[in-house]
C-alpha cells in the first residue's frame, strides 16, 4: 500500500495473451519464424539479418547502415525504386533500421500482399542489385540523414554515438555508427559486395512473418520464394567483449546548437545471454529511476533539488533487450548551466546508493511491472512491432519468447535483485559525457 | 575491407542463373470490420465516444477540449496549466497521482496548442475507472500548487530554450508568421520571459474558465463494453461541469500566395524549405481526389518530389506534402531539409514537381497505387486501439463520426484519374504557394534569391 493507503498494483493480472509461434529452417539456413493472429487484416513480413554496426571494419564507420540503403535499390527482378512502389503500390508501408547486433528490413501490408511481400523480400536477399551510381546516391542521402539527425541539431547523436566512446576502448563497441563522413564516401561497390557475400547468406538471417495467415501455406510461400536462395557459409560472430573499466571515464564534447549543458552517465550491464535476470533487474531499475513523476531521478534530481531540467535512465543503449553483451544502461540529464556536473553526479550516485542499500518495496516494482506488462500490450497491439520485437529476440538471442515472458519475469524479481543492480552500477567503472553548450563546433559539412 | 579473402563481384551479386522472376498477384482482400461506436453527451456537454476493440488488455483513452486564448498571456499560462495538471489535487500530490495511475498501469499526458488542450493515456483495461477517477480529480480539483507552478517554471523556460534550438521549430515558427501573421493560431509556443511572469493563480483562474467540458471530447478504445465505460464516465466526470462551453479558436485568414520569406540561421548546415498553399477539408466532395493527388506530388515514398530529390539527386533523407487542418480550411504542406549547397537547386526542382503536377497531370498508373497506398495505410493505421482512438477524436472535432470512416475506402475507389488531374491543377500551381525558406543567409542568399520568388534576408 502506498502512503495514502490505496491499494497497490499486486491484484493486476500481469500475464500476456498468449500467442503462438511457429518455427522452421529452410535447407540453406534461413530460420522461419510464423506468428499467427486470425484477428488482424493486415500482415507484416520482416527480414533480420545477424550484423549491425559493431560488425563493420575499421575505416568503414557507417558501412552497415549505408548498405542497409543500398539494399531498398533494386534486385534482379526489381528495378530502382520498384521495391517502395510495389510495397506502397499495394497499400502497405515498409521500413529498415541498422542497430548494434542486427539490420532489419520489413514490411506491413494489407494480407492480400503477403505472397508479393515474400516476393520483394527473397529477390533482394538473393540478389541485390548493387551499382555505383546507386551507392554515390545513398551516400549523399545518408549524410543528409547525419546533417538532420546529428550535425545540424543540438544534442545530436546524444548520447548513443557519443557516449560509446568514452565508456569502451575496443573499435566495434566505441565508434560512430552513422559513419564519418570521409569513410562513407571511400566505400565502393567492392566492398559492398564483400559486406553482402560474408554477412547476408540465408544461414545468417531470420525470417519473421506475423498476421491472419495459414501456417502450412504460409512455409510453402516461404519455400517457394526464400528455398532456393543458394547456401552459403555464414560468418563466426566474434565476442566483442571487452573489461569493465575499473574507473571513471570522463569526456567533454562541444555543441554549437545546444542551449543547455547535457550529460551521460553509461554503465555495463549483465549479458542477458548468461544473465538473464540480472540484465532485467537492470531493466527495472531503469524505471524505478526515471519512469513517470513518482521515480526516483525525477523526485530528487528534478523536483526536490531542482537540478536538472528533465532525466531519465535507460537499460540498454538503443532499448532493452536489443543487442548482445556488451550493452550500456544510461542516465542521460539535461540541466541549466548554473549546475555544476558534480551535482548532478553526485545526485544520481546518491539515489544508487540508497537503492542499493534499503530495497525498493515490492509495492514500488509492482507499479513499474504494471507499466511494462501495458507497454508490451501496447506494442503486441501493432502488427509491426510484435513482429520486430520477436523477430529480434529470435536473432539475438534464440528465444522469441523472451518478449512474451518479459512481464511474469519482471513481476518474479525481488526488491534484493534491484538493489543489487543498483550496487552493481554504483561499484564498477563507468563513462561520463559531458556536453558543452556554445562552443565553436567543426562541422563536416 | 573485410577479412573475406574471395567474395563475388557486385555484377556477380546482381544476377542468378534463372533471371528475373514475376511479381506475385495480390490476394485476397479481406474486409476490415470497424467496430461500431457508442456516442452520448452528458448533461455536462462532453461528448464521450466508446468503442469495444479487444485484441489486448488495454484501454485507449483521448480527450479534447477546445482551448482558444482570450488573453494575450493565455499561451503561456496554458502551458504551465499543462504541465502542473498532474501534480496536484485537493487530496493527492504528484506523487501519489502518478503512484494511482502506475498501479494499473496506465500513463496520462496533458498538452496544449493554440486550438486545444489534449489529454491522452492508457491503461491496462480493467484499471480504467481508477484512471477516470484521477482525470475527474484534476479536472475538478487541480490546485496547481504554488511550488510545483514555481519549478515547472524554470524548466518550461529551459525545454522552451531547447526547441527554439531546433531547426524544425525555428522553420515551424517562421511559417506560421508567414502564413497567419499575428492570428493566435500562431501562437503555439510563448516565450521563456512570458511563462516567466506567469503566477499559480493566473493557472488556476484560467483552468476554472476554459477547461469545461461544453463541447469537449472524450474517446474511449479498447478492450472494454462501450456502454459500462460510458457510464463509468458519467458517474467520474458528473462534477465537472460549468455555465458556459468550451472555447473555440475563431477560423485564421487563409495565407495568400506569395514569396518565400528568406530566414537567416547562422552556422546552419542544412535548410528547411517550407512551402504552403490551400487544400480541402474532409467534409469535402473534393477531398479525396486531393487525397490521391497529395500523394503523387509528395504524400508517400513512391511520391515524384520524394523520387526525384532524393532517390535520384539526394538532396535530401526526406521529403514530404500533406494536409494540415485548420479552424475553418486546410492547407497543404510541403516540406524537406536539404544541405546548404544544393538549396537552390532543391527548391528548384521542387518548384518542378510542382508545375508538372499541373502540366504533366498524374497517370492512371500514378493514381492506382496512390489508391491502394491511401486504402492499406488507412487499415494498419486503424489496425491498434491507440490508432483508432486518435482517428476517431480527430474526426468528432471536426463534426465527422465512423460513418465517414467506413465509407472512405469507397470514396477513394470512386475517385477518377481526370478528378485527381482537376485536384492537381487547382492546388499545386507553383504560383499558389507561399512560405519560408531557413537556412545560413550567407551560404544560400545568392542562390535562392536568383531564382526569384524570395524576399527578406
Amino acid at each position: 500500500m502506498d502512503s495514502a493507503g490505496r491499494a497497490s498494483g499486486s491484484g493486476v493480472s500481469v500475464t500476456l495473451v498468449s500467442i503462438e509461434l511457429h518455427r522452421a529452417t529452410l535447407s540453406n539456413g534461413l530460420r522461419v519464424l510464423l506468428v499467427p493472429d486470425p484477428a488482424t487484416p493486415v500482415v507484416g513480413v520482416a527480414v533480420h539479418v545477424d550484423v549491425g554496426f559493431r560488425s563493420e571494419p575499421e575505416g568503414r564507420t557507417g558501412f552497415a547502415h549505408l548498405f542497409e540503403h543500398l539494399m531498398f535499390q533494386g534486385s534482379e527482378s526489381l528495378e530502382k525504386l520498384a521495391h517502395f512502389r510495389h510495397v506502397q503500390g499495394s497499400g502497405g508501408v515498409f521500413n529498415g533500421s541498422t542497430h548494434q547486433d542486427y539490420t532489419d528490413y520489413f514490411e506491413v501490408l494489407p494480407a492480400a500482399a503477403l505472397e508479393r511481400a515474400l516476393f520483394l523480400e527473397a529477390d533482394r536477399l538473393r540478389a541485390p542489385k548493387l551499382t555505383e551510381e546507386n551507392l554515390r546516391n545513398q551516400v549523399d542521402v545518408v549524410k543528409e540523414e547525419i546533417r538532420l539527425n546529428v550535425l545540424n541539431r543540438p544534442y545530436g547523436g546524444f548520447p548513443w554515438i557519443l557516449l560509446p566512446p568514452v565508456l569502451y576502448d575496443t573499435f566495434p563497441n566505441a565508434h560512430n555508427g552513422y559513419g564519418d563522413f570521409s569513410e562513407l564516401e571511400q566505400a565502393s561497390l567492392d566492398d559492398a559486395a564483400g559486406f553482402f557475400d560474408t554477412f547476408y547468406a540465408p544461414g545468417n538471417a531470420q525470417l519473421t512473418v506475423a498476421g491472419p495467415i495459414d501456417v502450412d501455406a504460409t512455409m510453402a510461400l516461404v519455400e517457394k520464394h526464400f528455398g532456393d536462395i543458394p547456401a552459403r557459409p555464414t560468418p563466426e560472430r566474434p565476442s566483442f567483449f571487452e573489461p569493465v573499466p575499473g574507473a571513471e571515464r570522463r569526456q567533454s564534447v562541444p555543441d554549437a546548437h545546444a542551449p543547455l549543458p547535457a550529460l551521460a552517465m553509461g554503465f555495463r550491464m549483465p549479458d542477458p545471454a548468461t544473465d538473464l535476470d540480472g540484465y532485467l533487474a537492470h531493466v527495472l531499475l531503469a524505471s524505478v529511476l526515471g519512469d513517470g513523476e513518482a521515480a526516483r531521478l525525477q523526485r530528487r534530481l528534478v523536483h526536490a533539488d531542482g537540478l536538472v531540467t528533465d532525466v531519465s535512465a535507460s537499460a540498454g543503449l538503443m532499448g532493452s533487450l536489443d543487442a548482445r553483451d556488451p550493452d550500456t544502461f544510461t542516465v542521460t540529464a539535461v540541466h541549466p548551466a548554473s549546475v555544476e556536473p558534480d551535482r548532478v553526479v553526485g545526485a544520481v550516485d546518491e539515489e544508487l546508493e540508497k537503492l542499493a542499500a534499503t530495497p525498493p518495496s515490492a509495492d514500488e516494482l509492482a507499479r513499474q511491472v504494471a507499466r511494462w506488462s501495458a507497454a508490451l500490450h501496447q506494442e503486441n497491439d501493432r502488427v509491426m512491432y510484435r513482429m520486430l520485437g520477436l523477430g529480434a529476440r529470435e536473432l539475438l538471442y534464440g528465444r522469441a519468447e523472451i518478449t512474451l515472458e518479459l512481464t511474469d519475469r519482471l513481476a518474479t524479481l525481488t526488491p534484493a535483485q534491484v538493489a543489487g543492480a543498483a550496487g552493481a552500477l554504483r561499484g564498477a567503472g563507468r563513462g561520463v559525457l559531458l556536453v558543452e553548450p556554445g562552443t565553436q563546433q567543426e562541422d563536416d559539412a | 575491407m573485410t577479412a573475406v579473402t574471395t567474395h563475388r563481384t557486385a555484377e556477380e551479386i546482381g544476377r542468378t542463373a534463372t533471371g528475373p522472376r514475376e511479381l506475385p498477384a495480390l490476394g485476397e482482400t479481406r474486409e476490415v470490420p470497424l467496430p461500431d461506436v457508442v456516442e452520448r453527451t452528458l448533461p455536462s456537454g462532453l461528448r464521450v465516444l466508446a468503442a469495444h476493440r479487444p485484441g489486448v488488455p488495454m484501454v485507449e483513452l483521448r480527450m479534447r477540449v477546445p482551448f482558444a486564448a482570450r488573453t494575450p498571456e493565455q499561451p503561456a499560462v496554458g502551458e504551465l496549466l499543462s504541465s502542473t495538471l498532474l501534480t496536484g489535487t485537493a487530496s493527492r500530490d504528484r506523487v501519489e497521482i502518478d503512484d494511482e495511475l502506475a498501479a494499473v498501469g496506465a500513463d496520462l499526458g496533458v498538452s496544449v496548442d493554440p486550438e486545444r488542450l489534449s489529454i491522452g493515456g492508457s491503461g491496462l483495461a480493467e484499471g480504467l475507472p481508477r484512471v477516470l477517477g484521477v482525470l475527474a480529480d484534476v479536472l475538478t480539483a487541480a490546485t496547481h500548487p504554488d511550488t510545483e507552478v514555481a519549478r515547472e517554471r524554470e524548466r518550461l523556460a529551459e525545454r522552451i530554450e531547447v526547441a527554439r534550438a531546433q531547426p524544425r521549430t525555428i522553420a515551424r515558427e517562421a511559417l506560421q508568421r508567414r502564413r497567419f501573421g499575428d492570428h493566435p493560431i500562431t501562437r503555439e509556443m510563448p516565450a521563456a520571459d512570458e511563462v516567466s511572469a506567469v503566477t499559480a493563480e493566473q493557472v488556476r483562474v484560467l483552468q476554472a474558465a476554459s477547461l469545461v467540458p461544453g463541447g469537449a471530447i472524450l474517446t474511449l478504445v479498447g478492450d472494454i463494453d462501450p456502454e459500462e465505460a460510458i457510464a463509468q464516465v458519467g458517474d467520474a466526470l458528473a462534477g465537472w461541469t460549468a455555465d458556459h462551453a468550451a472555447y473555440e479558436l475563431d477560423a485564421p485568414p487563409l495565407p495568400a500566395p506569395g514569396d518565400l520569406l528568406l530566414v537567416h540561421r547562422p552556422g546552419s548546415v542544412q535548410s528547411q524549405l517550407r512551402l504552403s498553399g490551400r487544400a480541402l477539408r474532409r467534409d469535402d466532395d473534393g477531398y479525396a481526389a486531393l487525397q490521391l493527388a497529395n500523394l503523387v506530388f509528395g504524400g508517400y515514398f513512391s511520391s515524384r518530389w520524394m523520387e526525384n530529390i532524393r532517390e535520384d539527386k539526394g538532396y535530401t533523407y526526406g521529403a514530404h506534402s500533406g494536409m494540415e487542418f485548420v479552424p475553418g480550411g486546410s492547407l497543404l504542406g510541403v516540406e524537406t531539409d536539404v544541405a546548404s549547397d544544393v538549396t537552390a537547386a532543391a527548391l528548384l526542382e521542387t518548384r518542378y514537381e510542382l508545375g508538372r503536377m499541373v502540366a504533366v497531370p498524374p497517370t492512371p498508373e500514378e493514381v492506382e497505387a496512390a489508391r491502394a497506398y491511401a486504402i492499406g495505410s488507412l487499415l494498419i493505421s486503424l489496425d491498434s486501439q491507440g490508432g483508432l482512438a486518435g482517428m476517431l477524436t480527430s474526426l468528432a472535432a471536426d463534426g465527422l463520426d465512423s460513418d465517414w470512416l467506413r465509407a472512405h475506402p469507397g470514396r477513394l475507389t470512386a475517385v477518377t484519374t481526370d478528378e485527381v488531374a482537376a485536384a492537381a491543377l487547382r492546388f499545386f500551381a507553383p504560383s499558389t504557394f507561399t512560405g519560408v525558406v531557413v537556412g545560413d543567409a550567407d551560404v544560400i542568399g545568392d542562390g535562392v534569391r536568383a531564382l526569384g520568388g524570395i524576399t527578406g534576408s
